[in-house]
């Protein structure tokens, strides 16, 4: 039995799909076996970041409604050891599935596989409602934002209300520059606000563009300083205790971030 | 020059993003108007002041979240600090 994981944020485009994609290659990367459910049903995107769009013949509408078996709409990702994608419908709308028909889905799924990945729309109707249906873990995505981080407090509340406890914190977009000179808000400073533990601070990095551009996600990159991001956090996930830089003293993990990152010179 | 350099010190940009979120989130977080906390508060007071005299312009109650202690989970607390001036007389009680 393995376990399902949503990737949740409330506030759009702060980066839950591209999450997704590396969570999932990085966990493959890892020997787990895995699938990827894109839940955002209408807004269709998980397959182009994957690089997956021209093999898409079924979708999870068409599982929902009997045209097809969920095995054959399973599309497999031929760069990595048994990782797969359950694409979405493009042409319907988030309420041609319901939550009860999403927890069936993902406990099928969660059979066969280690892990299964949800990558939920943004908002909080129906569409986030059938993301997190089947799931026993979440993961909230915000960047170091006013709007964002609003918006991830009220998940939090909405995620522990339907018996998602202790969901886990990705802060996206962190810039180290912007930080350092008090025009962004730190990690400190929002794990404060939020209360919840973090699980990992991916940079802001046009690694992730380029990525995106190929279809090849960041997390098999060397070069990429989101990627070495997304290679920790899927250790975390693994349970593995990937330390954090010390979290005491904001400064030195500031300064630790950055010369980990190669932002500053050593001195 | 040097105006100039003391007005963006002061000007942390951070600092107010988090003020202003820590302030938001207590009316999201409550789904209550700023009238129903005041509400609280006045009962609150109400309550208390038959025991002991209080410091009203010190009394601050806010909405926030915590981790609970048997398990870790976060939770929405009602945290009230509530400065007491001295204790009224004890024979009453
Ligand atoms: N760490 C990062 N560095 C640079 N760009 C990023 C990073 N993370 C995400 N992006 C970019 O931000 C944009 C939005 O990302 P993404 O599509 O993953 O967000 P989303 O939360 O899934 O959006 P939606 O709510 O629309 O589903 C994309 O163009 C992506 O390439
Ligand atoms: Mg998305």
């Amino acid at each position: 039995m393995g376990e399902v994981i949503v990737i949740t944020s409330g506030k759009g485009g702060v980066g839950k799909t591209t999450t997704t994609a590396n969570i999932g290659a990085g966990l493959s990367m890892e020997g787990k076996s895995t699938v990827l459910v894109d839940a955002d049903i209408g807004l269709r995107n998980l397959d182009v970041v994957m690089g997956l769009e021209n093999r898409i013949v079924y979708d999870l509408v068409d599982v929902v409604e009997g045209v097809c078996r969920l095995r054959q709409a399973l599309i497999k990702d031929k760069r990595y050891p048994n990782l797969y994608l359950l694409p979405a419908a493009q042409t319907k709308d988030k309420n041609a599935v319901t939550p009860k028909q999403m927890q069936e889905l993902t406990s099928e799924l969660v059979k066969e596989f280690d892990y299964v990945i949800v990558d939920c729309p943004a908002g909080i109707e129906q569409g986030f409602k059938n993301a997190i249906a089947g799931a026993s873990k979440a993961l909230v995505v915000t960047t170091p934002e006013v709007s964002a981080v609003r918006d991830a407090d009220r998940i939090i509340g909405l995620l522990e209300a339907n018996g998602l406890k202790n969901p886990q914190l990705i802060i996206n977009r962190l810039r180290v520059d912007m930080v350092k000179r008090g025009d962004m808000m730190n990690i400190d400073d929002m794990i404060d606000i939020l209360a919840i533990e973090l699980i990992g601070v991916v940079p802001d990095d046009e690694h992730i563009i380029v990525s995106t551009n190929r279809g090849e996600p960041a997390v098999s990159n060397n070069e990429s300083m989101a990627g070495q991001a997304y290679r920790n956090i899927v250790k975390r996930i693994l349970g593995e205790d990937i330390p954090f830089m010390n979290l005491e003293s904001d400064q030195g993990f500031i300064t630790k971030l950055a010369k980990m990152f190669g932002f500053v010179k050593k001195k | 020059m040097d105006l100039f350099k003391m007005f963006s010190k002061n000007d942390n940009s951070k600092d107010i993003a988090k003020e202003r979120l820590k302030l938001v989130l207590i009316h999201d977080r409550a789904n209550v108007s700023p009238q129903f906390l005041e509400m609280i508060k006045g009962e609150i007071l109400s309550v208390i002041s038959d025991y002991m005299e209080i410091d009203e312009e010190g009394l601050e109650i806010k909405l926030t979240r915590t981790k609970r202690d048997v398990d870790g989970a976060s939770v929405p607390a009602l945290v009230a600090n509530i400065p007491i001036r001295k204790m009224k007389d004890e024979r009453k009680f």
